[in-house]
């Protein structure tokens, strides 16, 4: 009787801490550009929290939410780069459009390489999850001519957006870009969190939670797990495709397994249970890694340790840990 | 009297192991089935076979008056075969109200659906309720069913079950590792939805008074074979089940 009544009273309190943490994450995202500049940051820097935060969120429907590991996102992150970059350059000067391909570009890949490894699980479908990034890797790190290799993808810029009223200037790096990052941003989180709430996102926590009990109650295991799988790619890519913009270059470390690790990192290390998880993993990771790597090279030995200790002290993540404590 | 379920001479091969061997069955639609024997005799064996977890080496499963042998799982469930596992399967880290309502949300057809009107949420959410009543967890609706007790998470995947509206339900020793308490509750629960709502219910069980408390017919399986197949009385009375399983059990 006594653990019934506890159960209630979580409840309800979850639902209250739910809104205040909204408003919390909100407001702080909407004011970056006024508080950034007092604690010595640069608005840049909160573009990548947000971009790489967005990714990092994407890949979390597929870990967090439908409990299958991806070492390969960062081929979808890249793809969604580099079909920005190769639209700005070769196609249109037009922001939306870019964003538009990159989006498609990793996404249909995403779709394509889903259907190969959809059949496997655990560690097997990480594997090929690696095993697909790399492929992704090596075509744009040796297509000279398209790509730019080594050297990466440059000669585009991202382009005013004309709203037909009025045009918005986003080429600066100043404050009204990030407001821009920010609006795709939740748009993006948006769709994400009512996917998430609907019916269909409840059948990707049943196959976490129990693939059997899942398939006995007559949901096609594989098709959910290639749809979460392809929607998490499209997400990730247009990710990938704001990289591009923020930084008008593409390159391939954008595609580089060293980045699917990092997605993970921040997944992990802000809380995969928790839907903002990712992003306050991503901002950590980002702010660490600025801050460290301008007093030494070995920044990720640091960012490494952090990491370790998270995982060995919280290990449901930083924001997990803070849900934890407020239930309590 | 129609059948409900038809299982014809199946046979299942693991390699050199015959787990299964040509073993037949008829449960008729309203009936309440017992599948007992010795550990080792393939009643889950069986029972996976049917619910479509395999397919048998030998043989065909007829569901009422089809023959699903080649068919999934998904299409099985989608037909009204129900089941529940003898290590409870359930989504442990969501509450009870979210594993049913994963179910409920199965058993119409809202798998693919980003999006639902308010007016079918509400109905929705009302067989959820409807169904925790019925299975006796409607005051436990927003605990997570990992925390719950081992009797409440049967009850909770009966209702999960229960919530595809099954015309015949499988349910693999319902009260397995169960103390005296819950054991009642369950089979309680069990009586009411055969005596009640009618339900055709096959059911593997160890608990030898829930089984001849139960059951209108009970099927003994002793090395993959069929020792007998009778009412309570006539199996209770049969020597080679006596000799083969109840004499060294008890």
């Amino acid at each position: 009787m006594n653990s019934a009544t506890t159960g209630t009273i979580a409840a309800g309190h979850a639902f209250d801490s739910r809104w205040t943490k909204l408003l919390i994450i909100w407001l702080a995202l909407l004011t970056v550009p006024f508080w950034l500049p007092l604690l010595g940051g640069y608005t840049a820097l909160a573009g990548r929290v947000l971009v790489l935060g967005l990714a990092a969120m994407s890949f979390n429907l597929l870990l967090g939410f439908t409990g299958v590991m991806s070492f390969g996102h960062a081929a979808y992150f890249g793809l969604g780069a580099y079909g920005a970059g190769l639209t700005l350059k070769f196609l249109a000067a037009s922001t939306p459009l870019a964003m538009l391909m990159g989006t498609l570009l990793g996404g249909v890949a995403g779709a394509i390489v889903g259907l190969f490894i959809v059949r496997r699980r655990g560690v097997y479908f990480a594997m090929a999850t690696v095993a697909f990034g790399q492929i992704g890797f090596y075509i744009a790190y040796t297509w000279n001519d398209l790509t730019g290799g080594y050297d990466g993808l440059r000669g585009f810029q991202r382009e005013p957006l004309h709203l037909g009223f009025a045009t918005i200037d986003i080429t600066g790096n100043g404050t009204l870009f990030y407001y821009f990052l920010l609006f795709v941003f939740a748009l993006a989180v948006a769709a994400q969190a009512l996917m998430l709430a609907s019916p269909f996102g409840r059948t990707l926590l049943a196959i976490r939670e129990n693939e059997r009990r899942a398939r006995f109650l007559g949901i096609p295991i594989e098709r959910h797990i290639w749809l979460s799988f392809t929607i998490s790619c499209l997400f990730t890519a247009l990710a990938g495709s704001l990289y591009a913009l923020l930084n008008n270059f593409a390159d391939p470390m954008a595609m580089h397994y060293s980045l699917s690790g990092e997605i993970v990192i921040m997944a992990v290390m802000g809380g995969m249970r928790a839907f903002w998880g990712p992003l306050v993993g991503a901002a950590v990771f980002v702010v660490l890694q600025d801050y460290i790597s301008s007093m030494t090279v070995n920044w990720m030995s640091f960012v490494g340790l952090i990491f370790v200790l998270v995982v060995l002290f919280f290990p449901r993540g930083l924001l997990g840990m803070l849900q934890r404590r407020d239930a309590a | 009297m129609s059948a409900m379920l038809e299982v014809r001479n199946v046979s299942k091969h693991f390699g050199n192991l015959v787990a299964v061997q040509d073993v037949s069955l008829t449960v008729a639609k309203g009936e309440l089935r017992a599948i007992i024997g010795p550990n080792g005799a393939g009643k889950t064996t069986f029972f996976n076979m049917i619910s479509g977890f395999f397919p048998p080496t030998k043989g065909d499963i007829v569901f009422d008056g089809e023959v699903v042998t080649k068919q999934t799982v998904a299409a099985r469930v989608a037909s009204g075969m129900a089941r529940t596992f003898q290590i409870t399967e359930i989504f442990p880290e969501l509450s009870v109200r979210e594993n049913v309502r994963i179910a409920q949300e199965s058993a119409d057809g809202y798998r693919l659906h980003m999006w639902v009107s308010r007016a079918e949420t509400a109905r929705v959410m009302r067989e959820v309720d409807e169904l925790m009543t019925v299975t006796g967890l409607e005051g436990k609706a927003d605990r997570l069913v990992g925390e719950l007790s081992h009797g409440d998470q049967r009850a909770a995947e009966i209702a999960m079950a229960l919530a595809l509206r099954p015309r015949l339900l499988l349910l693999d020793e319902p009260t397995a590792g169960m103390g005296e308490q819950e054991t009642y509750r369950v089979a309680g629960l069990i009586r009411r939805l055969h005596k009640d709502s009618n339900y055709t219910i096959v059911l593997i069980e160890h608990d030898m008074r829930v089984v001849f408390n139960l059951a209108d017919r009970i099927t003994v399986l002793a090395e993959g074979k069929m020792l007998a197949d009778g009412t309570p009385k006539e199996i209770a009375a049969d020597p080679h089940v006596q000799a083969a399983y109840l004499g060294k059990a008890e």
